[in-house]
């Protein structure tokens, strides 16, 4: 059995996009526990942003981000617009960009 | 427009970003879409069901019966494709701490993470055929899974990064846009996702070499130089020549795969040439017009035989790139172990608490 | 130099040399998750050095915006602590210096929202929140590797004792901070090491650490003596934008 597997489950993620939205699955990725879990799944599935709560879901078992830590978990990308393709500059007329 | 396989309503915006979302949205359209009449209801023809979800431009979903040979291939061009993620945030990383401005520096260090999730996101993908990230990483390392040759090219000056930024994220764009209506519905999925974040990617490079184009005679020798060196190698990008590419006939009906090697190399050409005019600077292909009759340009094709080498393992960078990953990956081993060991300590304390 | 300028310079340096150093770990992480949260955190890193730097070049007066303070000084001239700019090590030593910081960068700009410095007051409200995760982050590791194997126990261990005296001069107050102190801009560094203390030792010893003993306290990094590490650094990260003098890039 690989070292992963055993040291690393899956967890399957669930972000909630917006208040009033209910929380969809976005992806999947691994760690050993629920709270690195959670953290993983902060840093790789919302640096754009694109969640206000976060599930980790293993078999059977669900953790969620607590509202009280609502702040440190996502204010942080609200200003690196660098992400978003509409920070560029693109000179007028290219296409294809 | 792209292809013939999406009607005029599939395109609400311009560009690739536009397509993507066309793609978005054909995947919900599809989702929602009356498949009776297509595909046979008989549970039991398995291999009927299949082709006829195929069929519908439907998306095969992971606990679908599928062809073995379908689930291998998948396997293969999803794992090789989140391998050249991360591996491909070595040349570029590579500049990072010397990015020459405080934004270029922010940009870049985001750019080179999106790949390290984009890479995961592609392993999370693959992983629902049924292998584990651990033995592909681990195919990877033992050199039985490839990545994009692309990257077993050094980068020498920080143009390089704009260069790898407009070329070979251009290329690797064109070349993903198509996979984003792939038939197996968490690749077309994650490739939505990626496509979506790519745009940036490309853009950051292009205003990299738009600014140093139009900066000190040394920046733009800078510019000219990378553009000199990163053009044949994107255009090997998109593969062998039709007339010797292996996989390319049975992955189109499996609606894997969805233009040939040349068609999108030469969407790629054809997207370049006015771009590197706007750049102002010179694509180095002397034969590079255009052709009146085709409606699209006429190149030079890159020289295949070197492509062969590099994938054969004998490009300037390939054992820098795997041994990079060797070391990062032992280097961690006790880091994982110990967390794996702290994971076990908690479970069995409150094992003992519910006991 | 002004004592606000100054004060300016030490915190936007702080967190310049701390993003150089956590970028270096980019595609070098232990697993590729982390390597992913190790340049979200470098990120956040960059983007206060970047407010703060440039905050600091207008209260100068003389022209120069983030990029000429962080690319055409040399070591000489930065004010960060010596604690950033310390070499990765392994990657206890890298979740060691990052809490140890993060822990005190976090008091350190709870404070300054209340500061009589608008400016100030509204970065530090911004990166006060980043900190907080930084620190949860860090504390996370420290507790894994302090209470995960025998060997990652040994090393985190080993990690906190090789840079706990470089906390010391995050505390200390020279005439330049004890004047801000009572123009109540910022409060005095000396001020802070009980709340500090209150932070960082519970979570060693739930991480079965050892807390070091006070003892040798190395400084001067205020002062803009250095270790000898730093000018590596910065020559590595100023050679290119040295290399095209005036050059917009």
């Amino acid at each position: 059995m690989s070292e992963r597997t055993d040291l690393s489950p899956l967890w399957e993620v669930f972000v909630r996009a917006r208040r009033g939205l209910s929380h969809n699955h976005v992806g999947s990725l691994h760690a050993p526990d629920a709270e690195l879990a959670l953290r993983n799944a902060r840093d790789l599935y919302t640096r754009r942003q694109e969640g206000v709560s976060i599930w980790v879901v293993p078999a059977g078992a669900i953790t969620a981000s607590s509202p009280d830590e609502k702040d440190a978990f996502f204010d942080p990308a609200a200003d690196k617009v660098y992400r978003h393709p509409t920070f560029y500059e693109v000179p007028d007329g290219v296409a294809h960009l | 427009m792209y292809g013939n396989d999406f009607g005029p309503a599939d395109a609400p915006g311009g560009g690739l970003l536009g397509e993507v979302e066309a793609a978005e949205e054909a995947l919900r359209r599809a989702a929602t879409r009356d498949r009776r009449g297509v595909v046979a209801e008989s549970a039991e023809d398995l291999p009927a069901y299949f082709a006829g979800v195929i069929e519908a431009d439907q998306k095969i979903e992971p606990r679908d019966w599928m062809p073995e040979a379908y689930r291998r291939t998948l396997i293969r061009q999803i794992a090789q494709h989140a391998h050249s993620e991360i591996i491909g945030m070595q040349p570029e990383g590579n500049w990072i701490s010397r990015a020459p401005s405080l934004k270029r520096k922010a940009i870049l260090l985001a750019k080179v993470q999106d790949e390290a999730g984009h890479g995961l996101y592609l392993y999370a993908a693959a992983e629902t055929l049924g292998v584990t990230r651990e033995e592909l990483v681990d195919m990877l390392l033992a050199g039985r899974q490839k990545y994009s040759s692309i990257f077993n090219y050094p980068t020498l000056t920080w143009a390089d990064v704009g260069a790898i930024g407009w070329l070979v994220d251009g290329a690797a764009i064109v070349n993903q846009v198509p996979l984003c209506r792939c038939s197996y519905g968490p690749y077309a999925r994650a490739m939505i996702r990626v496509c979506k974040e790519e745009s940036f990617h490309q853009r950051q490079g292009y205003e990299i070499l738009h600014t140093l184009a139009h900066g000190t005679e040394a920046q733009r020798a800078m510019a000219q130089d990378a553009v000199d060196r990163w053009w044949y190698p994107s255009l090997a990008m998109f593969g062998p020549p039709d007339s010797d590419s292996t996989h390319s006939e049975q992955s189109m009906a499996w609606k894997i795969k969805r233009f040939s090697n040349d068609e999108l190399r030469q969407r790629f050409v054809d997207m370049c040439v006015q771009q590197a005019e706007i750049l102002g600077v010179r694509l180095p292909d002397p034969d590079l017009r255009w052709n009146d009759e085709r409606q699209a340009y006429d190149y030079t094709q890159p020289d295949y035989d070197e492509l062969m080498r590099v994938i054969k393992g004998n490009g300037p960078c390939n054992r820098q790139r795997i041994e990079h990953r060797r070391r990062a990956h032992a280097d961690g081993a006790w880091v994982r172990e110990a967390a794996a060991a702290y994971a076990a300590k908690r479970a069995e304390e409150q094992e003992k608490v519910a006991a | 130099m002004s004592d606000l300028f100054e004060f300016v310079l030490r915190l936007g340096d702080d967190a310049l040399v701390a993003a150089q150093r956590l970028a270096e770990w980019t595609s070098r992480a232990p697993e590729m998750e982390e390597d992913v949260a190790l340049a979200n955190i470098a990120l956040d890193q960059l983007g206060a050095a970047r407010l703060l730097l440039s905050y600091a070049g207008e209260l100068e007066g003389a022209g120069r915006d983030e990029d000429a303070l962080a690319y055409l000084r040399g070591d000489r001239e930065f004010r960060n602590c010596l604690l950033v700019e310390l070499p990765n090590g392994d990657f206890a030593v890298t979740m060691a210096k990052l809490f140890l910081l993060a822990a005190y960068q976090r008091i350190r700009y709870d404070r300054l929202v209340t500061s009589t410095d608008e400016r100030l007051a509204a970065i530090a409200a911004k990166a006060r929140k980043e900190s907080a995760y930084h620190v949860d982050h860090a504390a996370l590791w420290v507790r894994r590797l302090g209470d995960g194997t025998e060997e990652s126990h040994r090393r985190m261990q080993a990690a906190v004792d090789e840079v706990w005296p470089y906390t010391h001069e995050l505390f200390t107050t020279d005439e330049s901070a004890a004047r801000l102190a009572e123009q109540g801009v910022a409060a005095a560094p000396s001020t802070l090491r009980d709340e500090w203390l209150g932070a960082v030792e519970p979570v060693l010893a739930t991480a079965t650490l050892t807390r070091p003993a006070d003892g040798w306290a190395p400084g001067g990094g205020r002062e803009g003596v250095h270790t000898e590490h730093l000018s590596y650094l910065l020559a590595e990260m100023q050679v290119l934008h040295r290399a095209h003098p005036g050059a917009r890039w």
